[in-house]
């Protein structure tokens, strides 16, 4: 798959190549020359570093790539970024920077939902594109009409885990989360969703996320008639949750969100993990996909290549990934770097192949993924089983 | 399920987590008896605690003598703050050595950042995971290992202060200086030694909860913050007090939560903390500002 894509990729830049021969001496446009300036703005440091991290490591290492195989359209593809420290304030001042100062392309980037909506005035003022990195709805839901995102949302992890359990019957669960703004929109939206799936929630506990433990919410879970335990948050607290419920000697069935989707979890919760059932990006059990799903060699690819050079994939740099690669494919159907042009041509963007899913885009929908594009995963044995 | 054995799973959460706690407490009410200075490092010394046990364990370290060298190394780092930050500032008032301890507990929160990184990291338990049925209720191996070690540090520390020649000498700093200086005793000794006895605390109480909840080089900052009220719901200053502060907090978060809402858990602890206060202002077993003087 990614040959063929890179083969697409010469193959495209070589009609290019044949264009600007014929062309060059007639018609330069002033910005033809020099580097397509990809813009991003990440938390480096601060508590969402492990956000950024692996986000700036991806697009540093597929733009090297790219530039070494030609560039884009024939101009080599140029990454200045800042740090924000996941501080909403920062991101604003720095968008700013790179759109007025270093006179970016596009963006891609905002490692956090706070930092991304801080700049979503400025973006929608400026008129210029941008590719999200967070979580959150909010970012494309109302749609604006230049931003777009690639990581799934809170509301459909909520969405799989119902559909779940709805094919186990169960109608009755509880609800546990923590006091964190990932834990509170998670949530948000169970709550708005369960009547939909005609689910009831029976308990809602909270607790927060710097607790040592949470028995007691769960004693009072335990005295409902909840079927089933669904804990949204992602830290060291879902960990603590799920040790208790075994110490407790619950034995609903414990379904935890997106947030745990790293190794950590299954480290630090132990045997208790076993049975955990959860919504996850494909890129955890990529190896585990059938040899038919789309995404598998884009999944491959991306993880022994990141391996190679940093250490473990996360399903964050992934979503770096995407949104580089959909701006990048936006501007070859493009065929320039025009702003207008670019953003109605990344909400063309049809069966792109990504990490995350397989994008759709439409004037209604700037995320474009649907609901297959979570697995839901089982914890066996201390290791992740695809379900479907 | 009934109200009883809820009630009856809450109350042992409520004492385990209230051990750590009152072992925080008791660390705060030792610096401040023997320095009438309020140590906010006190969190982080929970937090090497813990985590020198685990990466000294992960390091092949066996076990036992991981934690050892925890508490030891978690003593050093104490004594070091007395004897570098502390000492060479022991003319300046009671709030600028407060602040001292305040930048002491960033600083050491960066090392361990810049040492342990961000990542969250557990402990193995002290004697496997077998659930233990109590009735209705259950409860680990480890709940029982904070209890009784907590139990045991208690008591040592009370024979400490009353039985022990340096014990006492402490106390008398704690009353007048200089009248302990002018009877021979060391001072500054005695407040080394308070600075390592906290840190000792700290680091159990640190080592006792890792099995049980997790690590990062931030948990100690929540902590502090419960001991601290532990110690003020006891009543600064009285080491006992601090021990019974910690565990009253521990159940009343743990009760609370239980009967009321967990979403009021923090807030129902501290409503009460302030009430106390408001009543008492030196704490349910504090001794009154005039005795003192």
């Amino acid at each position: 798959m990614y040959r063929a894509v890179t083969k697409g990729l010469t193959a495209v830049l070589f009609g290019i190549w044949f264009a600007l021969i014929t062309t060059v001496f007639t018609a330069m446009p002033a910005n033809a020359s020099g580097t397509i300036k990809i813009g991003s703005f990440l938390a480096l440091t601060g508590p969402a570093s492990f956000l950024g991290d692996p986000e700036l490591k991806t697009l540093q290492m597929y733009v090297d790539e790219i530039n070494q195989k030609g560039g884009v359209l024939g101009r080599k593809l140029e990454l200045v970024y800042y740090d924000t420290s996941g501080k909403a304030k920062v991101a604003k001042d720095v968008v700013k920077r790179l759109i007025k100062k270093d006179r970016v392309d596009l963006i891609v980037g905002g490692s956090t939902s706070g930092t991304t909506l801080a700049v979503i005035d400025i973006v929608e003022r400026e008129k210029i594109p941008f590719i999200s990195l967070a979580g959150s709805i909010k970012i494309i839901k109302p749609v604006k009409k230049w931003v777009f995102k690639t990581p799934h949302t809170d509301r459909m992890a909520a969405a799989k885990i119902f559909e779940d359990m709805k094919k186990r019957n169960i109608s009755k669960i509880a609800l546990i989360t923590g006091n964190g703004g990932f834990d509170k929109s998670g949530r948000a939206q169970c709550l708005d969703l369960a009547p939909k799936y005609g689910i009831k929630i029976v308990a809602d506990e909270s607790y927060n996320n710097a607790d040592t433990d949470m028995t007691t919410q769960l004693t009072k879970i335990r005295s409902t008639d909840a079927q089933a335990i669904l804990n949204f948050g992602f830290g060291k607290a879902p960990a603590i949750v799920t040790k208790n419920v075994r110490q407790l000697g619950i034995k609903l069935p414990l379904y935890q969100s997106h947030g745990v989707a790293s190794k950590k979890y299954i480290e630090l919760a132990g045997d208790a993990a076993n049975g955990v059932r959860l919504p996850a990006a494909a890129l955890i059990v990529a190896e585990q996909l059938p040899d038919t799903d789309p995404q598998k060699p884009v999944l491959l690819s991306y993880k022994e290549k990141y391996e190679a050079k940093y250490g473990p994939v996360s399903t964050f740099g992934g979503h770096a990934y995407d949104g580089l690669f959909i701006a990048v494919e936006a501007i070859k159907r493009a065929g320039c770097v025009d702003k207008a042009k670019v953003r109605d041509e990344i909400e063309k963007t049809k069966g792109f192949v990504g990490t995350g899913g397989v994008f759709n885009m439409s004037p209604e929908d700037h995320l474009g993924l649907g609901l297959d594009a979570f697995k839901m995963v089982e914890i066996e044995k201390g290791a992740w089983k695809l379900l479907y | 399920m009934g109200m009883y054995e809820q009630l009856l799973q809450n109350l042992i959460t409520g004492i385990t987590v209230g051990s750590a706690y009152a072992l925080v407490g008791l660390g705060f009410a030792i610096i401040y008896n023997a320095s009438d200075v309020v140590n906010f490092a006190q969190g982080e010394f929970v937090m090497i605690g813990a985590m020198s046990a685990i990466f000294l364990n992960a390091a092949g370290v066996p076990y036992v003598v991981a934690l050892g060298l925890a508490i030891v190394i978690t003593v050093a780092v104490g004594m070091a703050l007395e004897k570098f930050a502390i000492e060479p500032a022991r003319n300046a008032s009671v709030v600028s050595t407060i602040i001292i301890t305040i930048g002491a507990s960033i600083l050491l929160r960066g090392a361990a950042l810049l040492i342990w990184g961000k990542d969250i990291y557990g402990l193995k338990p002290f004697t496997g995971e077998q659930t233990i049925h109590i009735g209705p209720a259950t409860m680990l191996p480890q709940n029982l290992w904070v209890m009784g070690c907590t139990a045991i540090s208690v008591i040592l520390v009370k024979y400490f202060f009353d039985h022990t020649k340096t014990g006492k000498a402490i106390l008398a700093c704690s009353y007048n200086k200089k009248a302990a200086y002018l009877v021979g005793i060391n001072v500054k000794k005695m407040l080394l030694i308070s600075y390592g006895l906290s840190a000792c605390l700290g680091a159990i109480a640190g080592i006792l909860i890792a099995p049980i909840t997790f690590f990062t080089y931030n948990a100690g900052v929540m902590l502090g913050l419960k001991g601290f009220s532990a110690a003020i719901l006891g009543g600064m200053g009285n080491p006992m007090g601090a021990v019974a502060g910690g565990l009253m907090l521990g159940l009343l978060e743990s009760i609370g939560a239980g009967l009321i809402s967990s979403g009021y858990k923090d807030a129902i602890a501290f409503i009460i903390i302030l009430l106390v206060l408001f009543f008492r202002p030196s704490g349910l077993f504090g001794k009154s500002a005039w005795e003192r003087v």
